[in-house]
C-alpha cells in the first residue's frame, strides 16, 4: 500500500469509530439502558428526555454532514492523487446559506426547550410542600403540611466501604453510595412542591428520574415542584460540589401510593410522640452510650472522624478536646447552637432531644475522655425550652 | 503609519526591572498572605516587598523618563506608550465595573429578594421574616449593627466639587504646557495636586466619622461592604494619582515635556480624569441615590 | 488603500532585509542578561512556551491522579480532599498556566513575525508580563504543601465553600491577583503591538487570522480579567475583614460570585479556543495549498462569537434558581454562538473542499481539532437548552463537553501550531514519523478518554466526586485507560521538541512548508534574533490571506 493509503485508510477508520460511538450513544435510546438520559417517572423528566433525543439527533446529523464533507475531500483533494487546488477563496451564495440555515434550525430548537422551560418554571397549585436543606454532608426533610422532620445520610454499609482502603468491594455492598439510613417517601400523582435551601454551603438536590435538579444556596429558597406518576424508588446524589464528602450525600425518594403515605405518616408521628415521651425519663450511662455510639457513627464522624480524633486543620478533635472534657453546659451550647461561620451546624433543630443528648453522653466519655458525666434529655428539653 | 516607515524602530535594550518587581510583588503578596494567617514577621518582609516594588517602579520610570528626555523615543514608542495607558485606564474601569456591578445586583435582586419581593416570597417568610427590602442595609441580621449613612449633600458633594475643579485645573495646565507657559502651568498642577489631596483627606475624615460615630463599618453587611470598598479603591486611586500628578509636577519643574511631545503628563492627566469620572458613579450610586 | 500597492514594486522580500541583518545578530550574552533581563519577542516567547510545558506536565500529573482515583470504585489513592484538591489546582493550572501562557508565548513569537514588526510595541513590559508568571504558579502550587492543603473548592471558587479554605486561601487570592497582572499586561502589549506596530500596507483586513483572533482575545482579556480580579478580592474581603458580599444573612448573595465569576468566566474560555481557531486558520490553507476561505467572513465570526460571549455567562448557572425570564434569555443567547461558529466550520471544510492536501503533523492535529472541537461544540449546544441543563448540569456530560473544546480543542491547535512554526523558531526540523505517532496514538487515546464520560453524565454520575457507584465501573476504567495512555503519549510531545530543537540534523528551510504564505516565512530558519528593522513588503506574495488579493 502507498503511504497516503495508509493514511486513509486510517483516517476512514478512526471516522468509523468516532460515528460508531455516537451510535451508540444513541442506540440505548431503544434497550432502555442507562448510558443516557433517563425518561424519569414525571411529565417534565419526559418531555426533556425527548427534547434531549431531538437535539442529539440533530447534533448527530449535522456532524455526520460536517465531517462526510470533510473526508470526502480529505480522501479525494489530496495531492498525493495528484490533485490540483482550486483557487477560490469566497462564495457569498453558500456563506449566507450557512449562516440562515443554522438559524433556522436553532429556532426549531428553541421552540419546545422554552416549552419545556416553562412547564418547569411556571409551578401549578401544589398539594403539599417539603422544605430540603441541604448540610455538610446530610439532606434534612420537612414535611410542612404533615410535621414530619428528618435528616437523611449516607447508609451505614456505604459509609464503611468507601474510607480509603477500607478492604471492603464496593460491588458487595448494595446500592454503593446510593441509599441512605432514611428515605423521602412522596405519594404518587400529587403536585408537591420543594422549597430548597442550604445551611452552610451550596449543595444542589438531585434525582434523575424527576428530570430536574435545583441548587441550595445557603440564605435563599428556591423552589421547585414534581408529581411521580410511578411507584418506586428514585436514587441521585448531591450535586454542586460542597467540600469533602460532596460524594457523599445521597438522596433517595420512594414513591408510595396515596394510602401508603398515609401510613406512613402516621409511623412517622407515632415515632415522634415515642421519642417526647422517651426525652422525658431517665436514661443510664449504658443507655446512652449506646444510642450515642449510634448517633456519633451517622452524624458526627464524617467530620470529628470515627476515633474522635477530628482531621486537622479544618475539624476539631473531640478526643481530649476542652471542650468535651470541659464545662457541660458549653459544651451542651456548641453542639445546640453550633459554631457560626464554620462547618460545625446547630443541631438543636435537627436532632431529637435524646440524640443530642446521646451524641454528648457519648463523646463526653468515649475516646478517653472519661469524663463519667451523663448528659440526660429531659435536660435538653429544659434548655432548648429556655 | 506610512509615516514610521522612515523611522528606525525602536528596541530597547534589556532590563533588570521586570524581576526585581515580580521580586517584591511576590515578597510582598505572599507576606500578605501571611499575615492575614497571622504571621508575625510577615508584617515586616510585607514592607520589604512593598519597598522593593517603589524602588523597581522608581527606577524603572526613572530610565524611561531620562530616555524619554534624551529624545530616544520616535513617534512610533510615543503611540504605543498612548495605547498601553489607554487600555491600561480600560481594565481599570472593569475592575470598578465589578464592584458597581456588585451594588447594582445587591439593590436590584438580593435584597429585594430578601425582603420577599420577586422570587423572595419563601426566602422572606421562612428564613428572614420581617425583614423589609430597604437601603441602606446591614443585611436581615443587622450585621455589623446599627449604622447610618453619610449625606450626599455634605463632604461628599464638597469632594464632587474639588475633583471637578481639579479636573479643570490639570486642563488648564494642560494648555499652558502646550503654550509652553511653564510658570502656569506647575502653578496649576500645584492646584491639582493640592485639590486632590484635599479630596484624600476629606475621605480620610469620612472614614473616621463613619467609624467612630456612625457604626459604619466594613462589616455592616452588604451596605458597608459596597461603600467601602468602592469608596476606598477609589480613593486609592486618588492618593496613586496625586502622587503621579505630584512626579509630574517636579518633572516640569526640572522642564521636562516639550509644548508638542509630552506623553507623560498626558498619561496621568487621563488616569486624572478617570479617576473623576469614577467618582461621579460613584456619587450618584453610592451616595446619592 | 490602492496607494499602498505601490510597495508591490519594491522587489527586494523581507528576507533580504533580515538576511543583511544576520551578521550583527547579536543575542545579548550570559544567562541572565539572555533570559531574565530579555526584551527580545522571540525569547519572551520561548520562555511563555517552556513554561506552559511545564504546566502542562504538572497540571497533567494531576489529571493522571484523578483519573487513578476513579479507575475503580471505593477510595484507593487519595482521601476525599486531596481528591478535591486535585481537581481544583488541574484545572487553575492547566487554565492559567498552560493554556492561557502557552498562547500569549504564540502570541510573541509569531504576531510581530506576521505583521513585520521587530518586535512587542512594549518590549520591557512584556518581559514583566512573563516573569510575574512564574512567581504567581510557586505561590499557588506552594499551597499544595500547607497543612490545610491546596484550594478545594474547584476552580470556579464558589463561595461560602471556598471560604472554608484554611491557610491557602490568601494565597490563591494573591496568586490569582498576579496572573491577572500578567494577562492584562500581555494583551495591552498584543493590542499595541498589532495596532501600531504593523508595516507600512499591511492594512487590518490583510492581518493573518491569527493576528486577528488574537486581538479580540486580547480585547477580551482586559475586559474579564478585572472582573475576576475584583471576585477574588470580594472574596478575600469576605474571609477576613467581615464584608458581606456572599453571604444573605448581610443582604448579599452566594449566587452573585457566580454571576461575578461567570462574567469572566464564560469569555476566558473564549479566551482559550479564539487563538485555536486562529492557528488552524492558518495551517489548513497551507497544507491544502489553496486560499483561506472566506477571510473576512471569518474575522466578522470571530468578533460576533466575541460580543456574545459577554452576555451569555448565566447558562453556567440554570439550576441556581434565576427568573424564568433570565434563563430564556441565556439559553437563546448562548444558542445563537453556535451560528459564527458554525461559519468558522463550514469555511474551514470549505478552504479543504478541492485544495490539494498534504498531511503532515501540524495539518493532521489541525484536522483533529476541527473534527473534535465541533464534537465538542454540539454538546455545548446540548447543554445550552436550558431545561435539559437541569439534568446535565454538573454531570461528568459537562466535563466531556469541555474537555472536548479544550484538550482536542485548544491543546490539539496548540500541538498543532507547535508542529507548524518549530522549524521556524528552531532552524530545524522535526522527527515527521514520532510527530504522526503523537498525533495518532493522542487522537485517538483522547476519545476513549473524554468520549465515555459522555454517557457516564447521562447516566448520572455527577462530577468532582472521587468515588462512584458501582454502575459507572466500566466506563470510568475505560476513560482512565484512555487518560493514561493520552498522558504517556504527550512525553513523545516533549521528545519530539527536545530532538528537535537539540538533536535535528535536518535544516528548515526559511519557507518551510511548500504552501505556507505570509511575512512569517520569508525569514531564515531559525528566525534572526532581531527581524524587520526596516518594515518589509507587503504584497500579494507576503500577505497569508486577504480578500483583496484573491481571484
Ligand atoms: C474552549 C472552551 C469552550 C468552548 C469553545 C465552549 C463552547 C460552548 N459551550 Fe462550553 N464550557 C466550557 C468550555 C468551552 N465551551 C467549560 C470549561 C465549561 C465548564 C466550566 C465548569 O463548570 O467548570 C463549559 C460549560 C458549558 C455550559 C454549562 C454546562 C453546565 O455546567 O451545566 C454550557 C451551557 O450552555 C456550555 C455551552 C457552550 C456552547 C453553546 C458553546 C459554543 O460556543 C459551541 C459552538 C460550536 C458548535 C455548535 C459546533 C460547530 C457548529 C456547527 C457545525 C454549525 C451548525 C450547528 C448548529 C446549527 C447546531 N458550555
Ligand atoms: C485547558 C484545560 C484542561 C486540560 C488541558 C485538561 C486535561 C485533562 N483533564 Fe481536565 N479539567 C479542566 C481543564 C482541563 N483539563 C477543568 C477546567 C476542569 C474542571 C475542574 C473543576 O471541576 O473545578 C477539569 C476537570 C477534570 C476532570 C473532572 C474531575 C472531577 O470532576 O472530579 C477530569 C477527570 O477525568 C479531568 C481529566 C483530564 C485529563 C485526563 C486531561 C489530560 O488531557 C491531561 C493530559 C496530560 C498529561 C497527563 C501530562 C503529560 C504526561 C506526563 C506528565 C507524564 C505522566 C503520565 C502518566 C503517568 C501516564 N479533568
Ligand atoms: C460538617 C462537619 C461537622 C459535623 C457533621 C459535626 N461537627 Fe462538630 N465541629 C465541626 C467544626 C468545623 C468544628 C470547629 C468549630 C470551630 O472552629 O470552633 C466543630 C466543633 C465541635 C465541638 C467543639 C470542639 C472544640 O474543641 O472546639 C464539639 C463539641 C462538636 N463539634 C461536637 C459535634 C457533635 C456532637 C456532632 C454530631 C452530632 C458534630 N460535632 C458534628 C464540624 C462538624
Ligand atoms: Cu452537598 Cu455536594
Ligand atoms: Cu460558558
Amino acid at each position: 500500500m502507498k503511504k497516503s493509503n495508509i493514511v486513509i485508510v486510517t483516517l476512514a477508520v478512526t471516522a468509523a469509530v468516532a460515528a460508531a460511538f455516537w451510535l451508540l450513544l444513541v442506540a440505548p435510546a431503544f434497550t432502555g439502558n442507562e448510558i443516557n438520559l433517563t425518561r424519569g417517572v414525571t411529565d417534565f423528566a419526559q418531555k426533556n428526555y425527548e427534547l434531549h433525543m431531538v437535539v442529539l439527533w440533530i447534533c448527530v446529523v449535522i456532524g455526520i454532514l460536517v465531517f462526510s464533507a470533510m473526508f470526502v475531500s480529505i480522501f479525494l483533494h489530496r495531492k498525493s492523487r495528484g490533485y490540483e487546488a482550486a483557487q477560490f477563496t469566497h462564495s457569498t451564495k453558500a456563506e449566507i446559506v450557512w449562516t440562515i440555515i443554522p438559524v433556522l434550525i436553532l429556532v426549531i430548537m428553541a421552540v419546545p426547550a422554552t416549552r419545556a422551560l416553562i412547564h418547569m418554571e411556571v409551578a401549578p397549585e401544589t398539594e403539599m410542600t417539603i422544605k430540603i436543606t441541604g448540610f455538610q454532608w446530610r439532606w434534612r426533610y420537612e414535611y410542612l403540611e404533615d410535621g414530619v422532620d428528618f435528616i437523611s445520610s449516607l447508609q451505614a454499609d456505604s459509609n464503611a466501604a468507601r474510607r480509603l482502603a477500607s478492604g471492603v468491594d464496593p460491588e458487595t455492598v448494595d446500592n454503593y453510595l446510593l441509599d441512605v439510613d432514611k428515605r423521602v417517601v412522596i405519594p404518587v400523582d400529587t403536585k408537591i412542591k420543594f422549597l430548597i435551601t442550604a445551611d452552610d454551603v451550596i449543595h444542589a438536590w438531585w434525582v434523575p428520574a424527576l428530570g430536574w435538579k435545583r441548587d441550595a444556596v445557603p440564605g435563599f429558597i428556591n423552589e421547585a415542584w414534581t408529581e411521580v406518576k410511578e411507584p418506586g424508588v428514585y436514587r441521585g446524589q448531591c450535586a454542586e460540589l460542597c467540600g469533602k464528602d460532596h460524594g457523599f450525600m445521597p438522596i433517595v425518594v420512594e414513591a408510595v401510593s396515596k394510602e401508603d403515605y398515609a401510613a406512613w405518616v402516621q409511623s412517622q408521628q407515632d415515632q415522634l410522640a415515642v421519642e417526647k415521651r422517651e426525652a422525658e425519663r431517665l436514661w443510664s450511662l449504658q443507655e446512652l452510650m449506646d444510642h450515642g455510639q449510634e448517633v456519633y457513627a451517622t452524624q458526627c464522624a464524617t467530620c470529628h472522624q470515627a476515633d474522635g480524633e477530628g482531621l486537622a486543620p479544618a475539624f476539631p478533635a473531640l478526643a481530649g478536646s476542652t471542650v468535651t472534657t470541659g464545662p457541660i453546659e458549653a459544651h451542651i451550647k456548641v453542639v445546640l447552637d453550633g459554631v457560626n461561620g464554620t462547618a460545625m451546624p446547630a443541631w438543636g433543630g435537627m436532632l431529637s432531644e435524646t440524640d443530642i443528648a446521646a451524641a454528648l453522653t457519648y463523646t463526653r466519655n468515649a475516646f478517653g475522655n472519661e469524663t463519667g458525666d451523663l448528659v440526660q434529655p429531659r435536660t435538653i428539653v429544659r434548655i432548648k425550652n429556655g | 503609519m506610512a509615516q514610521h516607515a522612515e523611522n528606525a524602530y525602536y528596541v530597547p535594550h534589556g532590563t533588570k526591572w521586570p524581576i526585581i518587581g515580580s521580586i517584591g510583588m511576590f515578597l510582598m503578596l505572599g507576606s500578605a498572605a501571611m499575615w492575614l494567617n497571622d504571621s508575625a514577621i510577615a508584617k515586616w518582609t510585607f514592607y520589604g516587598g512593598a519597598g522593593i516594588l517603589i524602588y523597581m517602579l522608581v527606577g524603572w520610570f526613572g530610565e524611561v523618563i531620562r530616555e524619554s528626555e534624551d529624545g530616544v523615543y520616535n513617534s512610533q514608542v510615543d503611540t504605543s506608550f498612548r495605547m498601553g495607558m489607554l487600555w491600561f485606564i480600560f481594565s481599570e474601569v472593569m475592575f470598578f465595573a465589578c464592584f458597581f456591578g456588585a451594588l447594582f445586583y445587591a439593590r436590584v435582586f438580593s435584597v429585594p429578594w430578601l425582603g420577599g419581593e420577586g422570587t423572595g416570597a419563601f426566602t422572606n417568610e421562612m428564613l428572614w421574616q420581617g425583614y423589609q427590602n430597604v437601603w441602606p442595609t446591614a443585611g436581615p441580621a443587622q450585621l455589623g449593627g446599627e449604622f447610618q449613612t453619610i449625606p450626599a449633600f455634605g463632604i461628599p458633594f464638597l469632594n464632587t466639587l474639588i475633583l471637578l475643579a481639579s479636573g479643570f485645573t490639570v486642563t488648564m495646565a494642560h494648555h499652558a504646557l502646550k503654550k509652553n507657559q511653564r510658570k502656569a502651568l506647575v502653578l496649576w498642577l500645584a492646584a491639582t495636586v493640592a485639590l486632590g489631596f484635599v479630596f484624600v483627606f476629606f475621605q480620610v475624615e469620612e472614614y473616621i466619622e463613619a467609624y467612630m460615630e456612625l457604626g459604619l463599618t466594613l462589616g455592616s453587611g452588604i451596605y458597608g461592604s459596597t461603600f467601602f470598598m468602592l469608596t476606598g479603591f477609589h480613593g486609592m486611586h486618588v492618593t496613586l494619582g496625586a502622587i503621579m500628578l505630584l512626579v509630574i509636577m517636579l518633572r516640569c519643574m526640572k522642564g521636562h515635556f516639550k509644548p508638542d511631545q509630552h506623553f507623560g503628563f498626558e498619561a496621568v492627566a487621563w488616569y486624572w480624569h478617570f479617576v473623576d469620572v469614577v467618582w461621579l458613579g460613584l456619587f450618584i450610586f453610592v451616595y446619592v441615590f | 488603500m490602492t496607494t499602498e500597492h505601490t510597495h508591490d514594486t519594491h522587489d527586494h522580500a523581507g528576507a533580504h532585509a533580515s538576511d543583511h541583518h544576520d551578521d550583527h545578530d547579536h543575542k545579548p550574552t550570559g544567562f541572565m542578561n539572555r533570559w531574565l533581563f530579555t526584551t527580545n519577542h522571540k525569547d519572551i516567547g520561548t520562555l511563555y512556551l517552556v513554561f506552559s510545558l511545564i504546566m502542562f506536565l504538572i497540571g497533567g500529573s494531576m489529571a493522571m491522579v484523578i483519573r487513578a482515583e476513579l479507575f475503580m470504585p471505593g477510595l484507593q489513592l487519595v482521601e476525599p480532599d486531596f481528591f478535591n484538591q486535585m481537581t481544583t489546582m488541574h484545572a487553575l493550572i492547566m487554565v492559567f498556566g498552560a493554556v492561557m501562557p502557552a498562547w500569549v508565548g504564540f502570541a510573541n513569537w509569531m504576531i510581530p513575525l506576521m505583521v513585520g514588526a521587530p518586535d512587542m510595541a512594549l518590549p520591557r513590559m512584556n518581559n514583566w508580563s512573563f516573569w510575574i508568571l512564574p512567581f504567581a504558579f510557586t505561590m499557588l502550587l506552594s499551597t499544595l504543601f500547607m497543612d490545610s492543603g491546596g484550594p478545594a473548592a474547584g476552580w470556579t471558587l464558589y463561595p461560602p465553600l471556598s471560604l472554608q479554605t484554611g491557610q491557602s486561601f490568601a494565597f490563591v487570592v494573591f496568586a490569582v491577583h498576579m496572573m491577572g497582572v500578567s494577562s492584562i499586561m500581555g494583551s495591552i502589549n498584543v493590542i499595541a503591538t498589532i495596532l501600531n506596530m504593523r508595516a507600512p500596507g499591511m492594512t487590518l483586513l490583510r492581518m493573518p487570522l491569527f493576528v486577528w483572533t488574537w486581538l479580540i482575545t486580547a480585547f477580551l482579556l482586559i475586559a474579564v480579567m478585572p472582573v475576576l480580579a475584583g471576585a477574588v478580592t470580594m472574596l478575600l474581603t469576605d474571609h477576613f475583614f467581615g464584608t458581606s458580599f456572599f453571604n444573605a444573612a448581610g443582604g448579599g448573595d452566594p449566587v452573585m460570585f457566580q454571576h461575578i465569576f461567570w462574567f469572566f468566566g464564560h469569555p476566558e474560555v473564549y479566551i482559550m479556543i479564539l487563538p485555536a481557531f486562529g492557528v488552524v486558520s492558518e495551517i489548513l490553507p497551507t497544507f491544502s495549498r489553496k486560499p483561506l476561505f472566506g477571510y473576512a467572513a471569518m474575522v466578522y465570526a470571530t468578533a460576533s462569537i466575541a460580543f456574545l460571549s459577554f452576555i451569555v455567562w448565566a447558562h453556567h448557572m440554570f439550576s441556581v434558581g434565576m427568573p424564568l425570564s433570565g434563563e430564556l434569555f441565556f439559553m437563546y443567547a448562548t444558542m445563537l454562538i453556535a451560528v459564527p461558529t458554525g461559519v468558522k466550520v463550514f469555511n474551514w471544510v470549505s478552504t479543504m473542499w478541492k485544495g490539494s492536501m498534504t498531511f503532515e503533523t501540524p495539518m493532521l492535529f489541525a484536522i483533529g481539532f476541527v473534527v473534535l472541537f465541533t464534537i465538542g461544540g454540539l454538546s455545548g449546544l446540548m447543554l445550552a437548552i436550558a431545561s435539559v441543563d437541569l439534568q446535565y448540569h454538573d454531570t461528568y456530560f459537562v466535563v466531556a463537553h469541555f474537555h472536548y473544546v479544550l484538550v482536542p480543542g485548544a491543546v490539539f491547535a496548540l500541538m498543532a501550531g507547535t508542529y507548524y512554526w518549530l522549524p521556524k523558531w528552531t532552524g530545524n526540523m522535526y522527527s515527521e514519523k514520532w510527530g504522526k505517532i503523537h498525533f495518532w496514538l493522542s487522537a485517538i487515546s483522547v476519545n476513549i478518554l473524554f468520549f465515555p464520560q459522555h454517557y457516564l453524565g447521562l447516566a448520572g454520575m455527577p462530577r468532582r466526586i472521587p468515588d462512584y457507584s458501582t454502575q459507572f465501573a466500566d466506563f470510568n476504567m475505560l476513560s482512565s485507560i484512555g487518560g493514561f495512555i493520552f498522558g504517556a503519549s504527550q512525553l513523545i510531545f516533549v521528545g519530539v521538541i527536545i530532538h528537535c530543537v537539540y538533536r535535528s540534523k535536518v535544516k528548515a528551510t526559511s519557507r518551510v512548508w511548500e504552501g505556507a504564505k505570509g511575512l512569517e516565512w520569508t525569514v531564515p530558519s531559525p528566525a534572526p534574533y532581531h527581524t524587520f528593522d526596516v518594515p518589509p513588503p507587503i504584497n500579494a506574495q507576503t500577505v497569508a490571506h486577504a480578500d483583496e488579493y484573491d481571484h
